[in-house]
């Protein structure tokens, strides 16, 4: 069963068409990725899923249910979470604290403080990010922001995970632990749709790809088969392609 | 008696005022990013610098108006380079600038009222000018609300077309959309929200002096001045200024009424509308 | 700020303040007339103080209505104060004040910053405009009384607000609620992502601060007896908790109390002194703080003690 389906999503912004009448639907368990070359519509795709925007047409389902209206909290509660590609931590708020709130408010139920306590140094670890220090989130390097922000997603206990640029910024030894993590946490039972640049890192790791440009669905299918697509490497290589030919 | 034309007539006067002041209010927050909470002390300024050039040195009004109107731009843009660009510069965030500068406008608003009460006292003024009745269309009306209602107007008028036809209006109106972009394109940025500012308060000392020529004036008179103009910028659409000038109309059309069904509850009348403006379409009218 | 979670675990600073409060508390006893009724004020100022700091602090709205709160406690005991017992009456003006309160943040705090700050602004005035023309129009009064209380009743009155206040702001801060609340300031989107109610837990906390300010409206009201709707909705009292938690400091507990404490001896200097003047000092103090004193006066001396700290590693 499809954990996430997407029938017809559309938004504009003033006479620009952000999301283009998009369908798509991702297995419960895969790695699912979202590229596309900038200004396609990736994140705002994303913020169509997670409610931080409203589409003016088309519905999404998550876990067969329609929630497509719902509030952000509401649909994190229910097991959507998601990271944002500006970094959006609680700068003047300890890394503990970062992830504890989310672990206190985002599952379908709440939690007590001790327990999400535990939760959360045990969620750092997991990210590899020092536990128990009183470093401010603002003080921190943009690649282990990025982390802690994995792991303030991971506390609300999420069946799906959206993660978006996660990569960025990093240097190939962080871009390979980036992806052993991201390897982890499928491994945590957690379904993962990730927008990302670095072409290796998606190549490698996910299962299933789809390609947006203008707001539009070009491609789907997997990474060898969205490869070879002529409209993606049209896309994405333009003229140069057909210099060669 | 009154009739359905005075109520008309006065409420174009009403909404053309406070059009004016709600263009000033909109040029400060919707550019400079100022949420000028002592708009209306700057209103009360111009009032009672017209006020005082009429009676102490006998200066027309009218002439007044654009002497007052100078003043007040001068302190708007000095304001502007001096405590808000220092506000600007040590911001965090853009969202910190906004609430530090409306801060700093709350003790402003304090200082210019005392300044007013250290000058003027603290008693109701008035003057006259204009006071003879003027008949059209069967109906009596003061010559000053007419020629009040028809400056206004003018200014309004002038104002659009300043924003529409001329070079600064055009960067005036790029500075609101993006500022950075058109930092970038060349506009000299600094000047131009400084320059926004001193607009806002030029227009803040007009609508003073139109209202000093038809109604009475006291130091405290501000404060409702400039909740108004906050109601009639979000009706217009905040960062809109035909908005505010529409929106002025409305409110303006809408207090006369008011008055004439239930004096006194013109106000509470606003901020019902205010209400549900925020309930239904906070955007405003012509918002985005 | 680790600051307000973690400070006071230490057993000194809490028997200091409970000595404090014990001291504050037998003034009745000890000192004169003039004294205690300074110290209402004082005591008045901080629950005011407090309760604004407690929701625009964390959350960054900035209320500029808390007059419109304490006023409405006010014209409760205005109302109420013949017919009823004063606690019952005390209760009643919280409530009240805490239903407009919800009613303003249902209306404002689903939207951004700016339109609540807006509406806030003209509260006052059109509370006082309002509860003027009832008055006039409908109810036909045109002042009404308040039985008066002792000044040892209303001093122990307003005391006890604060230590209630005090006690659920500490509580508060060192709960998840706290920390959602800071986390609403800090990056409200990423806080709703992380399955926080938003919207929910600003007005709760709103309805709260007004709460408190209701309460102590209605315990002041009978010391000023007489009451109008312009004595009870005075724009001033906007403006005074604002000056002290941005002088005093916003995010610490203390920081607003302090602040309080400053400003209600300062105005009582000025108003003597400088009748004619006080509100342009007082504004130009404001104006000052927010150009040179970001984090208050609290944040002023924490910098310098942390300067005094690196001279000392720096010679050792």
């Amino acid at each position: 069963m499809p954990i996430l389906e997407g029938t017809g999503l559309t938004i504009r912004f003033g006479g620009l068409t952000a999301v283009s009448n998009v369908d798509f639907s991702v297995e419960q368990g895969e790695i699912f990725g979202l590229i596309g070359p900038n200004g396609a519509g990736k994140t705002t795709l994303f913020n169509l899923l997670s409610a931080a925007l409203k589409p003016q047409s088309g519905s999404v389902r998550f876990k067969g249910q329609e929630i497509t209206g719902l509030k952000p909290y509401r649909i994190c509660r229910m097991g959507l979470a998601r990271t944002f590609q500006v970094v959006k931590l609680f700068g003047n708020m300890n890394l503990l604290d970062n992830v504890l709130l989310a672990a206190a408010f985002g599952r379908e139920h709440r939690i007590n403080r001790v327990k999400a306590e535990e939760e959360a140094a045990e969620l750092l670890e997991f990210v590899e990010l020092p536990v128990g220090e009183e470093t401010l989130a603002k003080e921190l390097t943009l690649g282990r922001q990025k982390r802690l922000e994995v792991a303030r997603a991971l506390a609300t206990r999420p069946d799906l995970l959206l993660l978006d640029e996660m990569m960025e910024g990093l240097n190939p030894t962080e871009v390979a632990k980036a992806m052993a993590l991201v390897q982890k946490i499928q491994g945590r039972g957690v379904t993962v749709i990730m927008i990302e640049h670095v072409m290796k890192a998606i190549m490698t790791v996910c299962e299933r790809i789809m390609v947006l440009h203008h707001g539009a669905k070009i491609a789907e299918g997997t990474p060898s088969q969205v490869s070879a697509d002529k409209t993606v490497i049209e896309v994405y290589f333009g003229a140069k392609s057909n210099a060669g030919s | 008696m009154v009739t359905f034309l005075d109520i008309i007539i006065s409420g174009l006067l009403l909404g053309g005022i406070y059009a004016v002041t709600a263009v000033g209010l909109s040029l400060q927050y919707g550019v400079a990013r100022v949420l000028n909470i002592a708009h209306g002390e700057f209103i009360m300024l111009g009032a009672f610098l017209t006020w005082f050039l009429f009676t102490t040195f006998g200066i027309n009004p009218l002439v007044a108006l654009f002497i007052s109107g100078l003043i007040l731009f001068g302190v708007g843009f000095l304001l502007y380079r001096t405590l808000f660009t220092r506000l600007r510069i040590s911001a965090e965030t853009p969202g910190a600038f906004e609430g530090n500068s409306m801060l700093a406008c709350f003790g402003l608003l304090f200082i210019i009222q005392n300044v007013a009460i250290l000058c003027w006292g603290a008693d109701i003024k008035g003057y006259s000018f204009l006071a003879f009745p003027v008949s059209f269309w069967g109906a009596k009306f003061s010559a000053n609300r007419l020629v009040t209602l028809l400056f206004a107007l003018v200014i309004c008028l002038v104002f659009y077309l300043f924003l529409s036809k001329t070079r600064l209006g055009k960067a005036i109106r790029a500075a609101a959309q993006d500022p950075e972009t058109a930092g970038l394109m060349g506009v000299r940025i600094n000047r131009v929200l400084a320059l926004c500012y001193g607009l806002g308060a030029l227009m803040a000392g007009f609508g003073g002096a139109l209202i000093s020529m038809s109604y009475n004036i006291h130091p405290t008179m501000g404060l409702e001045y400039t909740m108004i103009a906050l109601i009639v910028i979000v009706l217009g659409g905040l960062g809109s200024i035909p908005g505010s000038l529409i929106g002025g109309l409305v409110l303006g059309l809408v207090g006369s009424i008011v008055t004439h069904v239930e004096p006194g509850l013109a106000l509470v009348a606003y901020y019902v509308i205010f209400m549900v403006l925020l309930l239904v379409k906070p955007s405003g009218i012509l918002g985005k | 700020m680790g600051i307000g979670n973690r400070t006071f675990g230490n057993t000194p600073a809490w028997i200091a303040a409970l000595l404090l409060l014990a001291l504050v508390a037998a003034a009745p006893l000890y000192a004169g007339v003039y004294t205690v009724i300074l110290m209402i004020s004082v005591l008045m100022y901080m629950v005011i103080a407090v309760s604004w700091a407690f929701f625009s602090g964390p959350t960054g709205y900035i209320s500029l209505a808390s007059a419109a709160f304490f006023g409405t406690g006010i014209y409760t005991s205005a109302i109420f104060g013949m017919v009823l017992p004063m606690p019952l009456v005390i209760l009643l003006g919280a409530l009240a004040s805490s239903g407009l309160a919800l009613l303003v943040g249902a209306i404002t705090l689903r939207l951004k910053g700016i339109y609540f700050v807006m509406f806030t602004f003209g509260l006052v005035e059109l509370m006082l405009n309002f509860i003027l023309w009832w008055e006039v129009t409908i109810s036909g009064t045109t002042g009404r009384v308040v039985p008066p209380m002792s000044n040892q009743t209303v001093f122990y009155s307003m005391l006890g607000i604060l230590v209630v206040l005090v006690l659920v702001v500490f509580f508060v801060r060192r709960s998840t609620y706290g920390l959602a609340l800071q986390s609403i300031g800090e990056n409200e989107e990423a806080a709703a992502h992380s399955g926080v109610h938003v919207t929910a837990i600003k007005i709760t906390t709103y309805a709260v601060s007004a709460f408190f300010m209701g309460a102590a409206g209605a315990v002041m009201a009978t010391r000023w007896t007489y009451i109008d709707p312009k004595i009870a909705f005075n724009p001033l009292i906007c403006f005074m908790p604002v000056l002290m938690a941005i002088f005093g400091g916003m995010r610490p507990l203390f920081g607003p109390i302090i602040g309080a404490a400053i400003f209600t001896y300062l105005e009582q200097y000025l108003i003597t002194r400088f009748p004619y003047y006080y509100m342009l000092i007082f504004g130009a103090i404001m104006v000052v703080s927010i150009l040179y004193m970001p984090e208050g006066l609290l944040g002023l001396v924490q910098k310098i003690r942390i300067r005094i700290r690196e001279k000392q590693h720096a010679n050792s």
